[in-house]
């Protein structure tokens, strides 16, 4: 398949990785595990631009006064925050990166379906992205990340044209994503690998695929219309005209509801593998955690009514919304039940993807439970706006979803690069932000309950000692955050070489080296027992406690 | 855990990803219709403007559809029913056989009638501007009451048939390439997943102007 | 090896069916006689029934279309439930804001 020269030395298999050096093998590559690199690179420089802006949002909190930013500036502030973080990390994150690299591996495939499709996308992204750095660099954007009418088309003054195109070309980089996952998952699996055999993280993605195709375009359609309708004075929404501005709010959640699903529902993914390798033990409900993602991922399209409870909406659908709200509780419930079954008795190791999966499942509880809160039509009324909300999403969002990211990525570090990060920072950087994100968000439930509105710069003076606690909490965060992104880079050349199955864990992926070969299995697998089968199989070397791999596999 | 032995690709028509052409055919066949799902949302949320705007402004509605021309209505339509019997004809002939030129005949037929209907649309839209129906600054309605409701009908109009007409002037784009290709003598019997491809995504195309027709044009014309 | 994806059962369907030249003129002239009917029943006033019977004739026609020159009826089993999806899955979109709309104005 490559024809490049080769460069590598003499003792070395051929990888994925070192198949060629050249430029241009990189951003012509076909590969999905390149093609997943690409995204690791491009999403963590957005993650990092995205964590300057809440950096500088937290600075701004600190005083009760406007001391560092202008109102204006501030409302640019949370807006790029907002919008970069969430259409250019958060959706992208795990899909994007850990999905596109597993699960041809998970499933027994050479590459994904459409190859040079999963290609297109990254650059659709990359040319969204520009749309969107380009918004940002030229003037800012301050309508938030929602982009509500009428503000948006007409009344401000800031550059929503571009970055609406950003978001609606970034769009399509994420339905080609979901598309190519979907008709992998149906089509490629290795013999052998029914439905029931799945492992989780692929169910959880095939249920994020499917809001990526359905919800997705609706998105691409309401925001091209706010663009069209600011650029060319066509009337859609303009309440001027006689239209309908809780009409975009429709058709834009959606769309962004079920976004939150594309979010989490990946990272739930992650969890299933990590809870299950670290407790050595079959997952506890295989069929019920595999089939909530599905639920999760319908019901999840007919809640979007809830974030417009105060909006002017019909009480009567607004009950309807908030019933259906709480249903999807239920599923998520579902998944956090059987975790937590599956960890009792199990023989837990405290590896650090292990402490961000439990520091997933605990953030994700509060998250969740904060949620049925809000989902409560007449308890909306009193927190709707306020830090409470802020609190709850990221509870759900950075609690949740990040967690559930730098597990994955530090769970399959080793089987991407080939090599293991230091076992050691890794826990530290895992406590660090497991306390650094509490001291950041729960005070905000306090001060959001107390009355606190969000995305106002100043605030009364009594609110400040909360304020203070979360600004020093974003502080700890942001180092915690800062260790990953030293040391994963740094063990790509100092870290041990990791073997094949450094965990000791089961799955399609594991069997191939690591790094993966490039077209991932030298001999196609075939699949002969369900996920998960610690108890019966025997063919992995159980992971020592202590984290020294290397012996482990020989021995 | 038993393996398979690794097999080496013989079909120059299958890509390294896929075991064999059926596979192949398979996973083409559903990623086409996974995207026209999606195409069926992207739409969607136009026809949901349309359902609502409509149900809040019945009267307003019926008259900004008087001022669309039902003849040249109904003959555009006919002319993409016929586009989309050229297109499965050329499917068709791909199925069937080598012969390039047949492929091809039917392949430039379905760009002439798209054409014809793009023609069309354009003389529409002309007569649009002439008459003042062009929502912004341009637009003028006798009956004030009712002017703000027409202006947002004829949004929709133009938002609707205007991502219509830019779906088959890409389809037209993807037609031109699959003539290219059939010219290669690429398509036969044995393989024309391409060209089945390019005919869902017509034939959808078709679909969408199926329903805009009586949706915008046949309001209340009694 | 044709058989050696487990997809074998989701493509039992995939041997090619080729629809006859005689039947794609007969969906063909189903669907201009339904375009006139539509045209024709326009100009009649039937009250409400109006939509009704715009709205089946599309929904009629694009069915036709759908199973016969987007070969759907001779399809897997997976595709045509993926061609079904859609445009099941909008009518949540209609029937929530459309519900919205109309409620709406009711306690005021």
């Amino acid at each position: 398949m490559n024809t490049a020269i080769d460069t590598r030395p003499k003792d070395e298999p051929t990888t994925y990785l070192n198949a060629d050096y050249t430029v241009r093998s990189w951003l012509l590559t076909v590969d999905h595990k390149r093609i997943a690199i690409l995204y690791l690179v491009s999403i963590s420089i957005f993650f990092l631009v995205g964590a300057i802006f809440a950096g500088l949002i937290r600075l701004e909190l600190l005083t009760p006064r406007g001391d560092l930013v202008q109102s204006d500036t501030y409302n640019k502030l949370f807006t790029m925050h907002g919008v970069v973080m969430i259409f250019f990390f958060l959706v992208p994150s795990i899909p994007a990166v850990l999905g596109n690299f597993l699960i041809p591996l998970m499933i027994g495939a050479r590459d994904l379906a459409f190859p040079r499709i999963n290609l297109l996308s990254w650059y659709i992204f990359m040319i969204g992205a520009g749309f969107a750095l380009y918004a940002m660099i030229t003037g800012g954007l301050d309508t938030g990340w929602t982009f509500y009418t009428p503000f948006s088309t007409s009344a401000s003054t800031t550059n929503v044209i571009p970055a609406a195109l950003g978001v609606f070309i970034t769009g399509f980089s994420s339905i080609l994503t979901g598309l190519n996952f979907i008709v992998t998952i149906h089509t490629m699996r290795a013999p052998g690998l029914t439905w029931m055999r799945l492992p989780l993280f692929v169910w959880a993605h095939y249920a994020t695929s499917l809001i990526m195709i359905l919800g997705t375009p609706v998105l691409a359609i309401t925001i091209l219309l706010v663009a069209v309708e600011r650029g060319l004075h066509l009337g859609f929404f303009d309440p001027k005209l006689g239209g309908d501005p809780i009409l975009f709010q429709h058709l834009f959640w959606f769309y962004s509801h079920p976004a939150v699903y594309i979010m989490i529902l990946p990272g739930m993914g992650v969890i299933s593998e990590l809870v299950t390798a670290f407790s050595r033990k079959r997952v506890f409900g295989y069929a019920f955690i595999a089939v909530s993602s599905l639920m999760i991922a319908v019901l999840g399209f007919v809640v979007w009514g809830h974030h417009m409870f105060t909006s002017g909406q019909s009480v009567y659908v607004g009950m309807v919304f908030s019933f259906l709200s709480m249903a999807v509780a239920i599923p998520s419930a579902v998944k956090v039940f059987n975790w937590t079954a599956t960890l009792y008795k199990g023989s837990v190791s405290w590896d650090s993807p292990m402490l961000y999966a439990l520091g997933f499942i605990g953030l994700f509880t509060i998250g969740g439970l904060t949620g049925l809160f809000l989902a409560t039509l007449g308890l909306d009324v009193h927190v709707h706006d306020t830090y409470f909300v802020v609190a709850h999403f990221h509870y759900v969002m950075v609690g949740g979803a990040i967690m559930a990211y730098l597990g994955g990525i530090h769970f399959w570090w080793p089987k991407i690069t080939g090599r293991m990060y230091p076992e050691a920072l890794a826990k530290v950087a895992g406590v660090i932000v497991f306390l650094g994100f509490n001291l950041t968000f729960f005070p905000q439930f306090i001060v959001g309950y107390l009355g606190m509105p969000r995305r106002y710069h100043v605030y009364p003076d009594e609110f400040q000692v909360l304020n203070v606690m979360s600004t020093a909490g974003a502080t700890i965060l942001g180092i915690g955050y800062l260790l990953p992104m030293l040391y994963l880079p740094w063990s790509l050349r100092f870290g041990e070489r990791a073997i094949a199955n450094p965990w000791g864990a089961a799955g399609l992926e594991w069997e191939t080296a690591s790094p993966p070969p490039t077209e991932n299995f030298v001999r196609t697998p075939i699949v002969t027992a369900e996920a998960y089968d610690y108890e019966t199989s025997v063919q992995f070397p159980p992971a020592p406690a202590n984290g020294s791999m290397k012996e482990a596999a020989v021995g | 855990m038993a393996e398979l032995a690794a097999h080496a690709h013989h079909d120059v028509n299958v890509a390294h990803q896929f075991d064999d052409a059926e596979q192949q055919k398979e996973s083409v066949t559903v990623g086409m219709w996974a995207f026209l799902v999606n195409e069926v949302m992207f739409f969607g949320g136009l026809f949901g403007l349309y359902i609502v705007y409509r149900f809040l402004h019945p009267t307003a509605f019926q008259h900004a559809s008087h001022h669309l021309d039902v003849t040249l209505g109904t003959f555009n339509t006919a002319v993409l029913i016929g586009s989309s019997l050229t297109m499965a004809l050329a499917v068709h002939a791909a199925q069937m056989s080598h012969n390039r030129f047949r492929q091809i005949f039917w392949v430039m037929a379905t760009v002439v009638l798209g054409s014809v209907f793009l023609g069309v649309k354009v003389y529409e839209y002309y007569h649009k501007w002439v008459d003042h129906l062009i929502p912004g600054p341009n637009f003028h309605w006798p009956d004030a009451g009712e002017a703000h409701a027409v202006q947002i009908f004829y949004s929709l109009y133009f938002a609707m048939t205007g991502l219509h007409a830019l779906h088959m002037i890409i389809g037209v784009g993807i037609m031109a390439w699959l003539m290219w290709a059939m010219w290669k003598g690429r398509f036969g019997p044995a393989y024309h997943n391409p060209v089945e491809v390019c005919g869902l995504y017509w034939h959808f195309v078709d679909i969408v102007w199926i329903f805009l027709f009586p949706l915008l044009y046949l309001i209340g014309r009694h | 090896m044709s058989s050696a994806k487990s997809v074998a059962h989701e493509a039992e369907h995939a041997s090619e069916h080729v629809v006859g030249i005689g039947m794609y003129l007969a969906i063909f002239v189903s669907l201009m006689v339904l375009t006139a009917i539509t045209t024709a029943v326009a100009y009649v006033d039937l009250g409400a029934l109006n939509n009704v019977v715009m709205l089946g004739i599309a929904v009629l026609k694009a069915t036709l279309v759908v199973l016969f020159f987007m070969h759907v009826r001779f399809n897997s089993r997976l595709t045509q439930m993926f061609a079904l999806c859609g445009f099941v899955w909008i009518l949540l979109l209609f029937a929530f804001t459309v519900g919205d709309v109309a409620t709406r104005g009711i306690l005021r």
